[in-house]
């Protein structure tokens, strides 16, 4: 069992992602877009204080509406899991010994991880799942009709129907704010800098530098160095435009060691699947043969006749065929 | 145990499941086993129309409306199955630029254009084979004639294969458990279809089919009965830490008794015996086949669903 709930050290500012000039001299105008580069999160979890604030934000932005309240009897976490209502999830994982003298909590804002190699985007039949300027992986409600086949694909369990417009729903990464150069609500609500937002680039490079704070302090202080990132590199579908700080295995928080493009496996099953429609084919091939054999062994049997097997039903046919004549 | 307390205990045997269930149920699970007798009946039947002989025909022409009607009724519950159903259209042309929607790597894009070829050819095909028993139009026995017919066959033959298979390719696209797990479900709705397929036209045909057809068909039921076999061994050996808790308590159950004991073993025990069940006996054997294919897919696609 690990250690109790350890001080976590104050993270390195990240740089504001860089935004055009104002178009004009008006104040209030919008700051214009992001640029068209990569974006997204990075999600240190050992800052997050479960408050639930990216919640609230992204159900308060996007219009979401809330959940009937019910608990669920897993620690503090009410929500359960991400759906077509719930785009942020805050997990609440306990590790405690039995009698709960020791432990330690873990949290984790999960969102959507805008997969470089998305397998939602590549099993939509519509084409209602799109990619966007800034890299991110948006589904258009307009054209969703509800197949679900999206909701099987996604290795991290993240999209559900939205009871509501009864189509597949998710996180965004705020396509709508960042066209205005705007942050995320999640990433803008959040009091600790758990969750930040701005290029990739920027992202892994300051995410790499929080790594190594960590486990430099882990190993001054005789503690496993176990921080590290999850989908910062393209090991995981091309890369994670959502990535995360961890300090525990994977499948503690809820998140595949690996995942795959549902796509995968598709050639070898096609193959397999020709192979047999193939080897049925022959089969019937063999099949017609057997049962000539067997009507001539019949009418050999009976001494002549029959009823045109034997003949493969072409004296039959050719017999048709001459009335026809 | 909640789903958080049991993978912080254990790491599960495999990366799917960290999924969410898309919520198919009994409407898939129909259409599945629906589209599986129309393909496998239009495959049946297409070997027939290009290898068989002229007292194939009256099993033939039963076989291709046995395809058209499974594929009616299948057909629509797909639609119905979308939480947006007046929107199924999306899936036929690209909303944006009116040009067709189709994705090779969409699994369900590339079954709504097989099953649209599919219900092409499987419609020429009826209209010949009762053209040629009068009960349509003469002309329209042309359609079956010379290289048309044979081409037109083909096209049954090749889209009622891929109608069986793609189903099978919908669930391996997928990172659910068991479905994404493993690339031998399409070949095993394959088979399966071609068994029921056989099994509705042996229903249907067989007194007024020529005994020599049926027995033919009885051979092609027993070719996939028992290569159906051998996938779901291979399935079983080679995913064996998922198929035992995916396929554990009533799923286990009814795959064993359901599938392999009545609807492939017991048939082709029938088929072997036919007169152990009296004039019954191919009936009830065709049955059972078509039992045997609605449960298995009824197992994969629901046990998936539970996990």
């Amino acid at each position: 069992m690990a250690q109790t709930t350890q001080a976590t050290p104050a993270a390195t500012p990240i740089a504001e992602p860089p935004r055009p000039e104002p178009q004009s001299g008006a104040t209030l105008a919008p700051p214009g877009a992001y640029p068209s580069v990569p974006m997204g999160f990075f999600t240190d979890t050992t800052l997050c204080i479960g408050c639930k604030a990216c919640e609230v934000a992204c159900k308060s932005w996007n219009g979401l509406s809330a959940d009937l309240f019910e608990l669920s009897g897993d620690s503090y976490d009410n929500t359960r899991h991400l759906n077509g209502e719930n785009w942020r999830h805050v997990k609440f994982i306990e590790q405690f010994s039995e009698d709960r003298s020791d432990g330690r909590w873990l949290l984790m804002s999960d969102v959507c991880k805008h997969c470089v190699q998305a397998g939602c985007l590549e099993v939509c039949p519509t084409g209602a799942i799109i990619r966007t300027e800034f890299d991110t992986v948006v589904i258009q409600a307009d054209v969703c009709n509800g197949c679900r086949d999206c909701i099987a694909a996604c290795p991290f369990g993240v999209i559900e129907i939205n009871p509501l417009s009864k189509t597949a729903m998710k996180c965004t990464l705020c396509y709508d704010r960042m066209q205005s150069g705007l942050p995320p609500a999640c990433a803008q609500a959040c009091p600790t800098h758990s969750i930040q937002f701005g290029t990739i680039e920027d992202l892994q490079t300051n995410a790499a530098a929080r790594v190594e704070q960590l486990n430099t302090q882990a190993k001054a202080e005789g503690r496993a160095e176990d921080a590290y990132l999850y989908g910062a590199d393209d090991s995981i579908l091309g890369g994670l435009n959502s990535f995360y700080l961890l300090v525990d295995e994977p499948h503690v928080y809820g998140l595949p060691a690996q995942a795959k493009l549902p796509s995968k496996d598709l050639p070898a099953a096609s193959g397999i699947g020709v192979a047999g429609a193939l080897g049925m084919a022959a089969l019937g091939v063999v099949a017609f043969r057997k049962r000539r054999m067997d009507e001539f062994a019949r009418e050999g049997d009976r001494g002549e006749g029959g009823d045109g097997f034997a003949l493969g039903g072409d004296a039959a046919l050719r017999g048709e065929e001459g009335d026809r004549r | 145990m909640s789903f958080q307390t049991f993978l912080l205990q254990v790491a599960p045997p495999s990366n799917t499941w960290f999924t969410l269930s898309p919520e198919w149920g009994w409407y898939i699970v129909v259409y599945f086993f629906l589209g599986g007798i129309a393909g496998g009946a239009a495959f049946l039947s297409g070997l027939l129309d290009l290898l068989g002989n002229r007292l194939d025909r009256a099993m033939t022409r039963i076989g291709y409306l046995i395809a058209l009607v499974a594929i009616i009724l299948g057909g629509p519950l797909l639609i119905v199955d979308l939480t947006r159903p007046e929107r199924f259209w999306h899936m036929l042309w690209q909303s944006n630029s009116g040009g067709p929607m189709f994705k090779l790597y969409s699994p369900l894009s590339l079954g709504v254009w097989i099953l649209i070829g599919f219900s092409f050819f499987v419609v020429l095909a009826v209209a010949a084979s009762l053209a040629d028993a009068g009960k349509l139009p003469r002309g329209l026995a042309a359609l079956g004639e010379g290289v048309l017919g044979k081409l037109i066959a083909l096209g049954c033959i090749l889209t009622g294969s891929a109608l069986a298979g793609y189903t099978g390719l919908v669930l391996t696209g997928t990172n659910r458990p068991l479905w994404g797990d493993t690339a031998w479900i399409s070949i095993l709705f394959l088979l399966s279809g071609i068994s029921a397929g056989g099994a509705a036209m042996i229903l249907f045909g067989w007194q007024r089919g020529h005994p020599g057809t049926v027995r033919w068909l009885e051979e092609m039921e027993r070719y996939s009965s028992v290569l159906e076999l051998i996938v779901l061994a291979v399935i079983a050996a080679t995913i064996w830490s998922i198929v035992r808790i995916v396929w554990s308590g009533a799923w286990g159950a009814i795959l064993i008794v359901g599938v392999v004991l009545l609807g492939i073993l017991a048939p082709m025990l029938l088929y072997a015996r036919p007169r152990a069940l009296g004039t019954a006996t191919v009936p009830v054997a065709a049955i059972l086949v078509l039992l045997g294919s609605f449960l298995l897919r009824t197992v994969v696609i629901l046990s998936s669903e539970a996990v």
